[in-house]
């Protein structure tokens, strides 16, 4: 399947593997990058400091701020609808909790929710479970062995995001972690456990401690299914194919509901909720600055667009995560991810002429970083249509650990790579980063709420739990410990509350005289909802 | 020029590129898609398709995002498939065969076809896993059904109407539940979170300044 240039370059890679495995044996890995070093590598490679790359808000809650050009042009952008054209008395749907989005945070704030004695709702442009969540590979953070504790974790989880994460929030994540991994295991999700019990627990990029807990390579689709499940178990209403274009606000200017769209017939449909909860995930289907995208088809920031021309304001917006391992090669799989746990259970990144040329296990920013340093030195091995990718010396797992870890702690690897004719046991695989994760988000509370009162937040479309840079393994654990958090305060909110009243878009009214005052003129309609993928025939 | 192949979408000829998935192929003839897509990655099993190659007879199954096309491939996708989903109370279900009895029992009437392990888009051994449901025998049944994606392939070519992805996730939360073994030092830190043992230190981190927080991150040591 690799081409005659590519199987040269392995050679170079095989040439030297037994030398690096010795020295792995021996308990040298390449050195890790001292702090100046990874300040470095960082501005002068990673996308998030290419200033031209970003563009500042001229309107709205985050005025003055820059984002990526193409988030710009969706925040300052035409809503789907005309406020004065929509009747807000027609009621389709009247619940206590309104969830948008069914991904793992949404599922989790509906289980929580009804558990509380809400009447909750999920709506989903997709399927039930379509979502980042399914998708997580390597697993979830927690500090739960006798070497590890909470305040270890928070200090990972600070330094991760280089200390501008929010602490309150950080404090929620790290304290709920083991909590939620059993209320997780209670449900019945299948983590990988010695005979005794004991969780099998690895590295991450940027862990102290060996933390991350995981189901196979399949941690989130695991995770997603069983809450999936217990949803349906609980009898919970989800309305799919139906996506949220506007939120609803009442008299006090709480959020009250949301204007839905029928996705494959355009039908609009009023939801009033005593409480909103957006769950609506990522932004990879952004491929902003042209990267391809880990995410699942419908990560397109349809949260951070509801929520800020209702009024909430956002938190680093402007930091992504490229994750340093996205599928380079071969082009059908061209950006999917590659599971940081090839890395965790010994794989190394090695360039084209066979040189482990940084520590494999730095946190993400930094390792893609490095990536795309080694690939602009010319160190990168030619992929297709211009591109570059390194090696990720796969076959290195099953000599360290013995023959089969690979089919048994990374399966889904093995096969997606089988299919195209690749065995990742036996040659190595190319890789370059791939636009995989929104660290900024909406700005909420402890209490899971945004600046709006009554509109909750949950998952990645949170932003200050990671600061400018999450850890691997902290993503699915903060959907979990968010999800539930605003599950539980959306539905105890709910019920201290009468059904409201005096519906109203005002708030979108103003957003488009705002834009008018501005002198934006744009053909732009948002939330993007879908990415547009067919070609114009 | 790229290399061009014919396929058929629902019966009609389209001219792709030989090197795009079917779903890729899709959009190049000009789909915006909603249903039939999801990860893209073979972990949602939104994408199962159905194809036949001209002059070929069997029908073969497949995702969408994982396969490619191939010349003269006739292909009809299967975005929806309308299997029983039984609900239950996972605090209150045993893991012994009688839940699968009472939640599943078309599972006994299965003929040994073998006909969903042949459809199978993930190449798992289905049959066999329905005959471990069928024993009680839970834990192999999860194992075995591990990566399935849920897809419904399965399902939708066996003659005894059988939900098996249905099976497979009862028979893998009755084992994460109730047959894994429990995870004492999980239960201990829960107590010690719970009785508050973790927050004076807690609270002690977060009152440091950034600078004392930099200086221990930067000195802190790693677990071999």
């Amino acid at each position: 399947m690799y081409s005659k240039e590519m199987l040269e370059s392995i050679k170079k890679v095989e040439a030297t593997r037994e030398e690096r495995i010795k020295a792995v044996l021996a308990g040298n890995h390449p050195r890790r990058m001292t702090a100046e070093e990874k300040e470095q590598v960082l501005l002068e490679n990673h996308p998030d400091h290419i200033k031209e790359q970003f563009k500042e808000l001229t309107i709205g809650p985050n005025k003055g701020e820059k984002v990526p050009l193409e988030l710009a042009d969706l925040l300052q952008a035409n809503p789907r609808i005309k406020p004065s054209e929509i009747d807000l008395s027609k009621i389709d749907y009247d619940v206590d909790v309104l969830i948008i989005g069914g991904g793992g945070a949404g599922s989790a704030a509906a289980i929580m929710a009804n558990e509380n004695g809400a009447d909750v709702m999920i709506v989903t442009k997709l399927r039930h479970g379509d979502a980042n969540t399914m998708m997580a590979e390597g697993g979830i953070q927690a500090a739960d062995k006798p070497n590890d504790s909470p305040a270890q974790h928070y200090l990972d989880v600070m330094g991760g995001g280089h200390f501008k994460n929010v602490p309150e929030l950080v404090y929620k994540l790290v304290n709920d972690a083991p909590i939620c991994i059993k209320w997780l295991n209670d449900l019945g999700v299948m983590f990988d456990k010695e005979p005794d019990g004991t969780m099998v627990t690895t590295h991450g990029g940027g862990t102290s401690r060996k933390r991350m807990h995981a189901c196979k390579d399949y941690s989130g689709a695991e995770i997603m299914r069983v809450l999936r499940d217990e949803v349906q178990n609980r009898k919970i209403p989800v309305v799919d194919f139906t996506s949220a274009i506007e939120i609803i606000k009442d008299k006090d200017g709480k959020a009250a509901g949301a204007v839905l769209m029928n996705m494959e017939t355009n039908e609009i449909l009023i939801a009033r909720a005593k409480t909103v909860v957006i769950a609506t995930g990522g932004a990879g289907r952004m491929h902003y600055q042209g990267f391809p995208t880990s995410n699942h088809y419908g990560a397109t920031a349809d949260g951070l667009v509801l929520a800020y021309r209702a009024g909430a304001p956002l938190l680093y917006a402007h930091t992504l995560q490229y994750h340093p391992t996205g599928a380079a090669y071969p082009s059908q799989i061209f950006g999917a991810l590659v599971t940081e746990k090839v890395r965790s259970i010994g794989a190394q990144l090695v360039n084209c002429d066979g040189e482990p040329f940084m520590y494999s296990l730095e946190t993400r920013d930094v390792c893609a970083s490095g990536v795309i340093r080694e690939c602009r030195k010319g160190k990168g091995v030619d992929t297709f249509d211009g591109g570059k990718g390194v090696w990720l010396d796969s076959p290195m797992i099953d000599i360290l650990h013995g023959e089969g870890t690979i089919e048994k702690r990374i399966p889904a690897m093995m096969r997606m790579y089988l299919k195209y004719g690749i065995d990742m046991r036996k040659q190595p695989i190319l890789i370059y980063p791939t636009l995989h994760y929104q660290n900024g988000g909406i700005k909420i509370g402890e209490n899971g709420m945004s600046d709006v009162p009554n509109l909750f937040v949950a998952g990645e479309a949170v932003g200050g739990i990671h600061g400018e840079n999450r850890l691997m393994g902290n993503s699915l654990l903060d959907i979990i410990v968010f999800g539930r958090n605003a599950g539980v305060n959306a539905a105890k909110e709910a019920k201290s509350m009468n059904a409201p009243e005096g519906l109203t878009l005002g708030h979108v009214d103003s957003f488009i005289k705002e834009m008018a005052d501005a002198g934006i003129v744009t053909d732009k309609v948002s939330p993007k909802l879908l990415p547009n993928y067919a070609r114009k025939v | 020029m790229e290399n061009m192949v014919n396929i058929y979408l629902y019966g009609k000829k389209y001219e792709v590129p030989s090197n795009l998935t079917i779903m890729s192929a899709m959009e190049y003839a000009g789909y915006q898609l909603v249903r039939g897509v999801g990860c893209r990655c073979g972990f949602c099993g939104a994408c199962a398709t159905i194809y036949r190659i001209k002059g070929d007879r069997e029908l073969k199954t497949c995702l969408a995002c994982q396969t490619k096309v191939e010349d003269n491939m006739y292909i009809a996708t299967l975005p929806f498939f309308p299997l029983v989903k039984q609900p239950y109370d996972i605090e209150k279900v045993k893991p012994t065969e009688q839940i699968m009895m009472q939640l599943y029992p078309e599972i006994y009437a299965c003929i040994g076809c073998n006909a969903c392990t042949k459809a199978c888009t993930q190449g798992l051994n289905v049959m066999q896993y329905i005959a471990y449901a069928q024993r009680g025998e839970y834990e192999k049944c999860a194992d075995e059904s591990f990566d399935c994606v849920m897809c419904g392939v399965c399902s939708s070519r066996c003659p005894a109407e059988i939900t098996h992805g249905q099976v497979g996730l009862l028979s893998r939360r009755l084992t994460g539940k109730y047959l894994s073994p429990e995870t004492q030092h999980l239960l201990e830190r829960v107590a010690e979170i719970e009785n508050g043992d973790c927050e004076a230190a807690l609270q002690d981190i977060m009152k440091k300044t950034a600078e004392e927080l930099k200086e221990m991150y930067n000195n802190r040591d790693f677990e071999k």
